[in-house]
Order: C-alpha cells, then structure tokens, then sequence
C-alpha cells in the first residue's frame, strides 16, 4: 500500500517518527540519567542532560558492586552457549542427512520439548540438578541451557535441504565424516548459523531465570541477576540502577546494530509467510 | 568406510544433545507429574523417605487458594488485554513501515526491533525508574500538563496496565518482523487487479492485505498468547507481584511457590496448571484457524 498524497506520506512519517521516539525515549533516558549524580537524578523538575556528567556510577558497579565478577560469569556463559550451538548444528545434522534406528522417535523429544513452557521443566530440572549436586555451581548453571530444541529443529529443516550428492561426493574422496561437518556443512550453513549466533550470543547475554535458580552465591551471579540483586539493595539510587542497566543494554544494541542485516535477513529465510 | 563406523555416526551427531535434551527437558515433564502428586520440600530433599505421596490434594487446595486464583485472574487478564494489544500495535507498525520509503523503513525498523533484544532485568529496571510516583519521568511529563501523578506500580489496577504498556513496547519487534515479511510477500498483481476494478484502499485493506496475512496473524497471535501466559521477568523485577498480589502472574506464583517457599510439589502441581492451560488456549486456536478456513 503506497500512500496517495503528499498529506498522507507525512501523516505516516510523522507517527513513525513519534513512535520511534517513544519507543527510544526509556533508552535514552537510561543513558542520560547514568551519567547524572544521586542527586541530581532525583531532582524535580529533571534536568535533561547531566549537569556534572560522571562516571562515578559506572565506577561504583565495578569497584563496589561486583560487575567484573558478573561479567566474567556472564561471558563464560555465552561461551558454552555457543558450544551448544555447536552440538544442536550437528544434531540437526545427524537428524537432516543420516538415517539411523528410532530417529523418527527421536525427533519426536525434540518436538515435544520444543513446545514446552519453561515453567514446567523449572522445578523438576532443578531436582535433577541437585541430585547431581550442580547447584550452586557454573556447570549446573550452564548445562540445562546448552540445548535448545528449536535451534534443532531449524538446523535440521537446512540441513535436509543439502544434496546427499554433495556429501556422498566427499566421501567417495575419502573424507572422514568429521572431516565433512566441519569442512563442507559448516561452510554451506553459514547463513542460517550466523543467524543463531547472534540470537545465541543475545539469548545467554540475557540470560536471567536459570542462573538465578541455581547461584546462591554472589559469585556465580551474571549481570542480569546482579542487576536485579541491586536494584533491592539500592531502591532509590536510580542512577546506579542506570549504569547498571546500561552497562547490560548497551553493549547489545551495538551488537545488534552491526549485525542487524543478517538478523532481518533470517527472518525472510527462515520462511514465515 | 567400515559397517558399524557407518552406524556410529548419527550417534556422534545426535547424542549429546539427544542426551541433555531428554535430561534435562524431556525427564522432567514426566518427574514434574510425579512430584505434583507428593508433598516433597526441602525437608523430602534431604531424605527422601519423608515425601509422601498426598494424590490430588495439592491440586484441590491450589484452587482453594485465593493466591494462586487471582494469579489466574491476572494471567487472564494479562492475556485479554495485552494479546491484542501486542498483535494490533506491531500490525501497524509493520503497515505504516510498509507505506514508506526503504530508507526510513530500514532505519525505524531497526529502532522498534530495539527493544526485543535488550535484557528484560535492565528493561524493567529502567521502567521502573520511568514509573516511579515521585521522581518518574511519566509523572513529570504528566504534571506538565496538569495531570495528577499516576500510581504507576503503587495501585494493583494501574499496575497491571502499567506492565502491560511495558511488555507491549517490548514485545513488539519480533512480531512485526514477521508481519512485514509477510506483507512483502503479497503479489503485487492482487492490489493492480483490485486496481483495474476500481476498489479504493480500503477494500484493498479488508479484501487483499489482511487475507493475505492471516497465517502470519495467526502464527503471531498463537506465539503471543503463550508467550503472555507465560508472563514472569517484569512482574519479578519490577513489583513482585505486588502490590496486594495484583501483578502476580501465575508464572511468577510457581517461581514463588519453588524456589522461595521451596514448596515443590505444589508448585509443580502449579506448573500443571499452567501447562494445561497454555495447551487448551493453543487447541482452542488451531479449532478457530480451522473454522476460518473452511469460509
């Protein structure tokens, strides 16, 4: 639909550009008031731009409040996402070109699996994490997240379409299967896996419910639990809570920014009509 | 290359995430059922001798107690305001990106994507910063004006609409990628066929765009119901359920239940709840697409 007049175009451009701002504003305001002093953040009426802008507060969360502490976790746990990404690259594999006894079945957990509401897996998961005797540690916070089923299930609608020619040429040549993975599957997959490892890389930056279950420990904590551990103890220190919250936002939308194309681009791909 | 090698194969691929997956989310559908049927706590995790099995008892006082239903009633309501709420706003979002030029289509595309990749702690932390009675921004703006301040998050009614605006403005990105994508792919033939035979805009609209777009609705509707039934992170962060329970979602009431009462019985019992109800929502849909359909 094209807009017919010229009083329609600006009509359209108008609302766009009075949602995008109100879309932007709780970001902007964020920024802003994290460069302000405690004072003036509660300051009535609020200023716009910081009058003394400081880094105090991004200086307090690293000094004070442990933030290199929950970065570091925070980093160790995007890691592992991506190894898992790796291992539900070669289940969708193993599932898209390889025929194998009760792969059917198979296929069937990942399904099931993948419509089911975290909520329900929450409690029991956490059993099993403390009759292994995980809780409270990296592994029991990372090894429940390392598979996600739809992953799977998305890499293995790509992998079906692969030519069998392509990979039973590779084998006729004498290559191994790791061999073919890594050096012939991985190369044609690019497109759908860079996709996922963004999503992989925002997914586990913003992890939040599983690491809060199992860290009783302030240093096992990420930056999402952190953040909500100091937004208790400092109610009314907004401009902490900003830096804080910037320090978690920021760094994603730039992320984001860069590598927006691709994301966008998956979504046509991905083939949702 | 050797027979068993051949065989061994699949298993290198699939296995460990075959593994982990039946560990840690297939098991624990069916551990949930068991457990929601016993009265295990921390006390039964210690020595498991102590759990007892109790059969439906949590389930018949889940739905005695006036917590867990009025976290169903907010859930519900969560769900009939804010679903709609969600698909029409990024509906037309995606419609008026549609009707203008690919420059500022990309750019305020990107801008209302924004949101659904940040982390839902920091997000509602800042909102709660936005929100705040005394030193919020909202209320600034309002007494600009001569509103009186809004208890944004102080008054239980208020409150739930306050969370609803927010998950809106959050939820919004992904949804309207898939509308626009799938307003990208209406052939133009239809709206130059419509044209010759003299249709203005809005027959246009009614009889060619949103037809077309009925399984992306579809698709985006059934995602957001759940997703809103689900609804946990800006209850947890921003009010706790508060105040007087009138944001606890039923999400929020299980984490409760497990994690601070460590109830966990009745809280998987809870869960059950849940899932059951985030099933017959989903039917219910599937009949209503079928239905539609058949026209």
């Amino acid at each position: 639909m094209e807009p017919k007049s010229k009083l329609e175009k600006f009509i359209v451009t108008f609302l766009l550009v009075f949602g995008g701002i109100s879309v932007s504003l709780p970001f902007i305001w964020m920024i802003l008031s994290s460069f302000k002093t405690e004072r003036e953040v509660l300051q009535i009426p609020p200023t716009l731009f910081p009058q003394n802008p400081t880094f105090q507060n991004y200086l307090e969360l690293f000094q004070n409040l442990n933030f290199d502490v929950y970065l570091v976790n925070t980093l160790i746990i995007v890691f592992f996402s991506m190894v898992g990404l790796l291992l539900n690259t070669m289940a969708g594999y193993g599932f898209g070109k390889f025929e194998f006894r009760g792969k059917e079945i198979w296929f069937m957990v990942v399904l099931v699996t993948m419509m089911l509401p975290g909520q329900i897996t929450m409690i029991p998961t956490y059993l099993i994490i403390n009759e292994m005797g995980l809780t409270n540690t990296m592994t029991g916070i990372v090894l429940p997240g390392l598979i996600v089923a739809f992953m799977i299930f998305l890499i293995r609608q790509f992998m079906v379409t692969v030519p069998d020619d392509l990979i039973e040429a590779a084998r006729l040549d004498g290559a191994g299967e790791i061999y073919i993975f890594f050096k012939l599957i991985i190369p044609l997959a690019k497109p759908i896996l860079s996709v996922q490892v963004i999503l992989t890389f925002i997914a586990s930056w913003n992890s939040f419910l599983w690491p809060l279950i199992i860290a009783n420990d302030q240093r096992l904590y990420t930056l999402s639990v952190g953040l909500s551990l100091l937004q208790d103890q400092y109610a009314t220190n907004y401009g902490l809570q900003m830096a804080g919250s910037a320090f978690m936002v920021v760094p994603i939308l730039i992320i984001f920014m860069i590598f927006q194309k691709y994301l966008v681009e998956g979504f046509n791909v991905s083939g949702i009509k | 290359m050797t027979k068993w090698k051949y065989k061994l194969m699949p298993l290198f691929f699939i296995g460990p995430a075959v593994l982990l997956l039946m560990v840690f989310s297939f098991a624990p559908i069916f551990l949930s059922l068991g457990i929601s049927f016993t009265d295990l706590t921390l006390i039964g995790l210690a020595d498991w001798s102590k759990v007892n099995f109790v059969g439906f008892e949590n389930f018949v006082k889940l739905f005695q107690d006036e917590v867990f239903l009025e976290s169903i009633f907010n859930t519900f309501f969560y769900v009939i305001i804010g679903v709609p709420l969600a698909v029409s706003s990024s509906l037309v979002i995606a419609l008026l990106l549609s009707m203008v030029g690919k420059w500022l289509s990309s750019t305020f595309r990107l801008i209302y994507y924004m949101p659904s990749v940040t982390n839902i702690v920091a997000i509602a932390v800042v909102w709660g910063f936005l929100y705040n009675q005394q030193y919020g921004l909202f209320n600034y703006i309002l007494s600009l004006v001569n509103i009186q301040s809004v208890p944004w998050l102080e008054d239980p009614l208020v409150a739930k609409f306050s969370l609803i605006i927010l998950a809106v403005w959050k939820s919004n990105g992904v949804s309207m990628l898939i509308f626009l994508a799938a307003l990208q792919s209406i052939p133009r033939d239809y709206y130059e066929a419509a044209d010759i035979d003299g249709a203005n805009r809005w027959q246009k609209f009614f009889k060619i765009t949103l037809p077309s777009m009925s399984f992306a609705t579809f698709f985006v509707t059934v995602t957001t119901v759940i997703g809103w039934l689900q609804f946990f992170e800006e209850p947890f962060v921003m009010t706790d359920g508060g105040p007087l329970n009138g944001t606890n979602s039923m999400a929020l009431y299980i984490y409760q239940r497990g994690f601070e009462y460590n109830d966990f019985g009745y809280a998987a019992a809870a869960s059950f709840v849940l899932f059951i109800i985030v099933i017959i929502a989903t039917i219910i849909q599937f009949r209503f697409r079928k239905k539609d359909q058949t026209l």
